[in-house]
């Protein structure tokens, strides 16, 4: 009852004031920290039974495994973050793998940059398709992006028939930049973390970024607001094909052999990162770094079954528990945090 | 129009009143020669075959709280509409400071600096409150960034001016109503905003709450916004407001200083015309109760609700939007819980939240939203027809197509429908009929109590008329029929039996011989307690004071039981 006299008269620098936002920061951090715990405790646990696992060897091999999934998961999370979903980066990562480096062969000596903004151009003019498709034409994203799967995938066999682009045909400088690295951390993992790093403060610090999440937290909201929500959509379905794009290139530098099944699946995977990284499915909160970490995660539970030699067919079914329960505990922590907050808000706000 | 203005006015002042009143007699209106700061001119709106403003003009001036009453169904809501850019006119123009734009979107009302505070606040639940103030304007620093330490600062200076102590860094999800309304009206500040719409503010507020948005209300109006204040409770136009603009049936019908005007003023002008009652000789004798409620209550949304429906009786609930009538009749149904009371259907108690138990039973449903709820739109008329009834319509488990198809033909006939074809898509026929397929859906399975809410809204003039008619006969047949209905005339002509809610509590009950359509918008918007408590001084209010002791005797009776 004081507090709250206390709080009226003097608001801007009252102690409950701070206490409140230490408790909404807290519990926001939450999400984040509960996934890098999981990961720790992952990690102490399979190194006391094999040491093997935490040496360096294995952590670069672990690092170089997650940078495609990780560089997949933040564009995923520009999508989902505005309550949509692009189930075609499966397909766009095998499609330009192939094309673009397929041109090593056709036209030996290209430059490597430019068979990156092949790669780059063909995940573009996917994502553009999708998001003009859900943007204009208004068709739920789910529906677009699960034909595009299958439609870009086909071209993709069409293009590919009983070929592939084999590790002969590419340069070395291509095949050694995903090995390249800096002192026992590989190069490429440094460039893709600074890649998310600058994507979470996009979506952090700019007023585009907060749009996405104002449209997923409440559309119709978003639109009274005057929030450019088609053009929004539009572009961040661009940048999910970009990124796709570009990741296929250097899935293609990391494994070499290309056919057409490049990348199958790998959609799934990805938004089970990103979920499991804390992005909320129906939009609205979470994070592009949290995402990444998600993706860490994953490829972390698949090399440490590897490791203890236990069949790599349970890492699917820990993969799927580890998506239960980062949706359980979503849930969970939402109502708590509406319990907590609606207690708080009638006895201060009255 | 009325010329019979009285004191009332000011008892309904002092009745409410909190502090200092700014109203009326001081001559506060604006000056002749001001030029209005947002003026609609015979502004119309059609949304399909049904027109919902006609000729909606609203003139607001500098430094006014201006009232926007009428009915539901009377246009304030589209009205609001077109001044928020969300739709746009079909004809007749809006003036701003006197020269004509034309509004494309919400964010073109927002840059002409026109702010609309919904009646359902519209935040963005994850993100913090002052991202919700500022979407789309974030203050920012260098290279476009937000500067989020000068948005929380400016978000903190907004809410000291609105005396609120809020946090601008907690994220809106659990935010009281109030607090939520605080937010919007932060961010209609933030935006400066020269005209500031309110759209029923205070539906959902406590007493306290209603002062504090009064208070800064007045502070906004001295510093020289408009306001347009939409409001079903009479007693806060005359407490906050200078002028009035009364719209019926989506016609302007005045606009008028409030000084010199009482709330029967405002109610005749709300209501304003005249309908044929239903004929004596259609009227029978009830026959035994049906369903009886007993002290139904569901917390914060209906409270102790008793209630009886006798076979060949109508009972009309009435109330405004959001008084509780149709979370009464969802509960009754079994489709939402309830936390306390009982239903009983011809003396035997129902099963809590089990809309089967409630058709077995033999009560019938017809919802409010006969899209969403009432059809399957996309499944054909005879489908629609029988699905109810398909129990009937089956043998060894198959439905027999032949079976369904007679059974909607029968039904088809007797009820008038318009079709092309029975296996047509039902989203092909018109409104009416389409109610009339709800309804065949229901009758088909022959209740002893028919619910239906709001069977008419969107319906043209003869296909209402013959929706009237069908629920007479079907009285006339001994079915029990509790009808949820906004239209008053409607009410009064069909109803045997008037309940009216307000905020989830029954206020009173009239007999279709004692019932006016003022006596209902005075229960209805809460004009009774405090007309009953003024009548002994001004003597003005008789009539509503008999129904306060028509209200107290209801409940009695429904306590007795």
């Amino acid at each position: 009852m004081s507090t709250a006299l206390t709080e009226r008269q003097n608001p801007s620098s009252a102690p409950a004031g701070t206490i409140s936002r230490k408790l909404t920061e807290r519990v926001f951090r939450i999400r984040e920290s509960g996934i890098v715990a999981v990961l720790l405790v992952f990690v102490a646990v399979t190194a006391s039974i094999q040491p093997r696992f935490i040496d360096q060897a294995n952590i670069q091999f672990l690092l170089s495994n997650t940078t495609v999934y990780a560089l997949l998961a933040l564009g995923e999370t520009m999508v989902v973050i505005s309550r949509n979903v692009d189930l075609s980066v499966g397909s766009v990562l095998g499609l330009s793998a192939y094309v673009s480096t397929n041109l090593f062969g056709h036209h030996p000596g290209i430059p490597i940059p430019v068979v990156f903004l092949a790669g780059l151009g063909i995940g573009l003019a996917c994502g553009i398709g999708n998001g003009l498709m859900v943007a204009i034409g208004r068709v739920p994203s789910l529906v677009v992006t699960l034909a595009t799967l299958y439609i870009i995938r086909g071209i993709d066999i069409l293009i590919v028939g009983g070929n592939e682009v084999v590790a002969q045909t590419l340069p070395n400088s291509f095949i050694d930049i995903p090995r390249a690295n800096v002192l026992g951390v590989p190069y490429l993992a440094i460039v893709i973390a600074a890649v998310i790093g600058a994507g979470a403060y996009y979506l952090r610090s700019f007023r585009s970024g907060r749009e996405l999440y104002a449209m997923g937290s409440n559309p119709e909201a978003a639109r009274l607001a005057g929030v450019p929500v088609g053009k929004r959509i539009f572009t961040s379905f661009a940048i999910s094909g970009g990124i796709a794009g570009l990741a296929g290139v250097l899935w293609a530098a990391q494994y070499q052999t290309i056919d057409s099944t490049a990348g199958t699946g790998y959609e799934l995977t990805v938004i089970s990162a990103v979920v499991v990284g804390g992005v909320a499915i129906f939009g609205g909160s979470g994070s592009a770094v949290g995402a990444a970490v998600g993706a860490l995660l994953l490829s972390t539970i698949a090399s440490a079954l590897n490791v203890l030699g236990i069949s790599p067919f349970w890492d699917q079914a820990i993969a799927g528990f580890l998506l239960l329960v980062a949706i359980t505990l979503d849930r969970v922590i939402s109502l708590k945090l509406t319990a907590a907050l609606r207690q708080r808000s009638s006895g201060v706000g009255t | 129009m009325q010329a019979s203005g009285n004191a009332s006015a000011g008892d309904f002042r002092s009745a409410a009143g909190t502090g200092p009143v700014p109203t009326g007699a001081s001559g506060t209106g604006p000056a002749p020669d001001a030029a209005p700061v947002l003026s609609l001119r015979d502004a119309s709106k059609a949304f399909g075959a049904v027109q919902a403003v006609v000729h909606g003009s609203i003139d607001l001036y500098a430094g006014e709280v201006h009232a926007l009453v009428g009915e539901n169904g009377a246009g304030k809501s589209t009205l609001v509409k077109m001044l928020a850019g969300v739709h746009q006119p079909d004809s007749g123009s809006l003036l701003i400071d006197g020269r004509p734009v034309l509004l494309y979107g919400p964010a073109d009302a927002r840059d002409a600096r026109i702010a609309v505070i919904y009646q359902e606040p519209t935040l963005f639940p994850d993100l913090t409150v002052a991202e919700n103030i500022f979407m789309g304007r974030q203050p920012l620093s260098t290279a476009r960034r937000i500067d989020r330490r000068l948005m929380r600062a400016e978000a903190l200076a907004l809410f000291s001016r609105l005396a609120v102590p809020l946090d601008p860094g907690r994220i809106c999800r659990g935010l009281s109503i109030a607090d939520q309304q605080i937010v919007e009206i932060a961010k209609a500040l933030s935006l400066d905003a020269r005209v500031i719409v309110m759209d029923e503010p205070t539906a959902a507020l406590s007493a306290t709450e209603v002062a504090r948005l009064f208070d800064v209300v007045r502070a906004l109006r001295g510093a020289r916004a408009a306001v347009l204040f939409i409001s079903h409770r009479l007693e806060e136009v005359f407490e906050i407001c200078q002028r009035v603009t009364v719209m019926r049936d989506g016609h302007h019908v005045f606009t008028r200083e409030l000084a010199g005007l009482t709330a029967d003023d405002l109610v005749r002008a709300m209501v304003g015309r005249e309908m044929v009652k239903r004929a004596a000789g259609e009227r029978g004798t009830p026959g035994e109760p049906v369903l009886r409620v007993e002290r139904l209550t569901r917390e914060g949304v209906f409270t102790d609700i008793s209630l009886e429906v006798r076979a060949g009786e109508i009972v009309a609930l009435a109330g405004l939007v959001g008084s509780g009538r149709s979370e009464v009749a969802r509960a009754i149904f079994g489709i939402d819980r309830y936390d306390a009371g009982t239903v009983l259907m011809r003396g035997k108690g129902l099963h809590r939240a089990s809309p089967t138990a409630a058709m077995a039973a033999g009560i019938g449903f017809v919802p409010e939203d006969r899209r969403q709820q009432g059809l399957v739109m996309d499944m054909s008329v005879q489908q629609n027809v029988a699905l109810a009834s398909l129990g009937r319509l089956r043998r060894a488990g198959l439905i027999r197509a032949a079976a369904e198809r007679a059974f909607a033909d029968d039904w088809a006939v007797r009820l008038r429908l318009k079709y092309g074809k029975l296996t047509d898509p039902v989203y092909r026929l018109s409104g009416g009929n389409q109610q009339k397929v709800v309804l065949a859906k229901w009758l088909g399975r022959k209740p002893l109590l028919l619910i239906v809410d709001e069977p008419t809204r969107g319906i043209d003039i003869a296909t209402k008329a013959e929706v009237h008619q069908l629920l007479v006969e079907l009285a006339r047949d001994g079915v029990a029929v509790l009808m949820i209905s906004s239209e008053l005339p409607e009410v009064l002509h069909i109803g045997d039996r008037i309940l009216v809610m307000r905020e989830g509590r029954l206020m009173a009950e009239f007999s279709h011989a004692e019932v006016s359509e003022e006596k209902i918008m005075a229960a209805a918007t809460g004009q009774l307690t405090a007309a009953g408590a003024t009548s002994a001084a001004t003597g003005a209010t008789s009539t509503a004071t008999g129904a306060t002791n028509t209200a107290t005797g209801a409940t009695n009776t429904g306590q007795a039981q």
